[in-house]
């Protein structure tokens, strides 16, 4: 630094009468009134969200808690590639293959169970996976348990999942 | 013994009225807070449905503080670690002994004056007493071993002696003025015109005593004892349960005092400008009739008010909160009618006893008005404004603060010799 001269950190001298604080300390207070009153006559405008009565909207990309797909027969769509669980940094996926009677399918997951407590919600798993059979599209975001193993979900809890956020 | 028994109904409704402040002001606080910050605020507590707009809130903080865990830190000093946050209270109620709230009432020919001790050094008692609180900040952060908690103890000190000294001789002018130290003196010198107060008389000296207040009460933009961001909330960092409820209520306490002490010297006291004891018991006939029909009238359209809500949101919520306007609403149509039923009493032709008595409940509403309109503009200058730097502040206090109150007293006094 060469400069000669020591500049404000916020741009120029305070004038004198910001140096006496009281005409800035009325400005604010006055700003601050300001929102008082409107908010006081303008409950119904708050921005606050209600929570438990009201839930905030959120956009379709957004990724809730996960559901496999389903066949027309009602089975996963999973081939239990297991793309999925390689992709997860949280390695929360667990997949256990088996032998699909039909020989164009190949592998089933015999179970596939998901540990939301580890789960980022990065939604790297419905990316990688193949033939799009993990989603995130239900939209849930309120997950609460009592237990731990409440949040270890299985094949049958993901496929009943509902994508408008109900539960079946 | 008639000066035992007017003493402690006197101190009973000081406590009343400060005890009672002291959760509205921290709902006021919160509430405050929310509504300059665009927020809701507190609004969920609520006893059968009935919120009061969030004033339930601290009935539920005192219920969890009784029952949360009296914790004490295995190093902490026992004794004065359990004293601290006592003498700060105690010390915080002792104030208000000298603080006239009304000048007197006559009940059955005998006056008794609104003020619980009228001592002839009544504001060398005050600054006296409030300097004391130091003592319990400094106790309780050092009893609890702990260097956050001592450093808001070693700040809150300083701030207090640096602070002290400005406050004392801010209101020397005003000392001279009324040439008297005690305050029913000094609020009876303030009666009349507004020009009268003592904030018309000494700008200057109100100004550096509001400001001194700011910082002996430890409230924002002084709140350096606390600092949360460097201190995590200094002094009363390591307590619990009910020993940090007396710490806070404390603090509270001190600002109900710093608003009355304000109130007191500088704005009238229990005066209402122009409306004088004499002109109140004078007409009282046409006051008193005129001030029911203004209460009857807010109190009604009030109650429409929440009549109106109560038709509008009849199931909003599901559950019981949903009576609330309705209850509210009747409520104020009762207090509305109260006001208009009371003129089937004659309030045109009020008598004299009851004309005193009258003026006397209007100076006391004065001097609650005004001392709960400066607490709120402690909580609005405290989320208006950030945190001094620690150097800003002292030097405010040395350099700025205390020159200018030396030239208020000696500008006061050339003045005062001249006229
Ligand atoms: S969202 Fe991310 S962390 Fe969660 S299961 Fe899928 S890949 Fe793993
Ligand atoms: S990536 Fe898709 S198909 Fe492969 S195991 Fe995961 S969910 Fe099944």
């Amino acid at each position: 630094m060469t400069a000669t001269k020591k500049a404000h950190p916020y741009g120029g001298k305070m004038t004198f009468w910001e140096r006496t604080y009281l005409p800035e300390v009325f400005r604010g207070m006055g700003i601050t009134i300001k929102h008082v009153i409107h908010n006081l006559l303008h409950t119904s405008e708050m921005p606050t969200v209600q929570y438990p009565e009201e839930h905030r909207s959120y956009s379709p990309r957004f990724r809730g808690r996960h559901r496999l797909m389903q066949r027309d027969d009602g089975s996963p769509r999973c081939v239990a590639c297991m793309m999925c669980s390689t992709a997860c940094p949280a390695d929360c996926i667990h997949i256990v293959a088996g032998e699909h009677p039909d020989p164009a399918i190949e592998k089933f997951p015999e179970t596939f169970d998901i540990d939301l407590l580890r789960c980022v919600y990065c939604g790297l798993c419905e990316e990688a996976c193949p033939c799009d059979a993990i989603r995130m599209d239900t939209g849930i975001y309120e997950i609460a348990g009592t237990t731990r193993e409440e949040f270890f979900v299985s094949k049958e809890f993901l496929l009943n999942n509902k994508s408008d956020g109900t539960e079946v | 013994m008639e000066l035992v028994v007017s003493s402690l109904l006197k101190i009973a409704f000081l406590l009343t009225v400060i005890l009672g402040l002291v959760p509205v002001l921290i709902w006021a606080e919160r509430k405050g807070s929310a509504f300059i910050q665009d927020r809701t605020g507190p609004n969920r507590a609520s006893v059968l449905g009935i919120r009061l707009g969030g004033l339930v809130h601290p009935i539920a903080d005192v219920m969890k503080l009784l029952f949360k865990e009296d914790f004490r830190p295995e190093n902490a000093h026992r004794f004065l670690y359990a004293l601290a946050p006592f003498l700060v209270f105690f010390i915080a109620l002792l104030t208000y002994a000298v603080i006239p709230f009304g000048d007197f009432i006559r009940i059955g020919g005998v006056e008794y004056q609104l003020v619980v001790a009228d001592l002839n050094v009544g504001i060398l008692y005050v600054l006296a007493i409030a300097s004391l609180g130091t003592y319990g900040v400094v106790m309780g952060g050092w009893a609890s071993n702990n260097k956050y908690a001592f450093l808001g103890a070693v700040r809150s000190t300083s701030q207090m002696i640096s602070y002290e000294i400005s406050m004392g001789l801010s209101i020397i002018g005003l000392m001279l003025i009324f040439s008297s130290l005690r305050l029913t003196d000094i609020v009876a010198g303030q009666g009349g015109a507004i020009w009268n107060w003592g904030f018309a008389m000494q700008p200057l000296g109100a100004i550096l005593f509001i400001v001194a207040v700011f910082a002996e009460t430890n409230r924002n933009p002084f709140d350096l004892p606390e600092g949360e961001s460097e201190l995590v909330s200094g002094y009363h960092l390591e307590y619990s349960s009910m020993k940090f409820a007396l710490f806070f209520m404390a603090e509270y306490t001190n600002m109900v005092i710093g608003a009355a002490l304000i109130t007191t010297l500088f704005f009238g006291g229990w005066n209402i400008p122009w409306l004088t004891r004499s002109v109140i018991e004078g007409h009282a006939g046409t006051i008193l009739p005129v001030h029911l029909v203004i209460q009857a009238v807010v109190m009604g359209l009030i109650s429409l008010l929440f009549f109106r809500r109560a038709a509008r949101e009849r199931d909003k919520f599901g559950d019981a909160r949903d009576r609330e306007p309705g209850f509210m609403g009747v409520v104020t149509a009762l207090m509305a009618l109260g006001a208009a039923g009371s003129f089937a009493l004659k309030p045109w032709a009020i008598g004299v006893d009851a004309a005193s008595i009258y003026a006397t409940l209007l100076q006391v509403g004065a001097f609650v008005g005004k001392v709960v309109f400066f607490c709120w503009v402690f909580i609005w200058v405290r989320w208006t404004l950030p945190r001094f730097r620690y150097d800003q502040l002292m030097g405010l206090g040395w350099k700025v603060m205390l020159p200018l109150a030396l030239a208020n007293v000696v500008l006061t006094a050339i003045w005062l010799a001249i006229v």
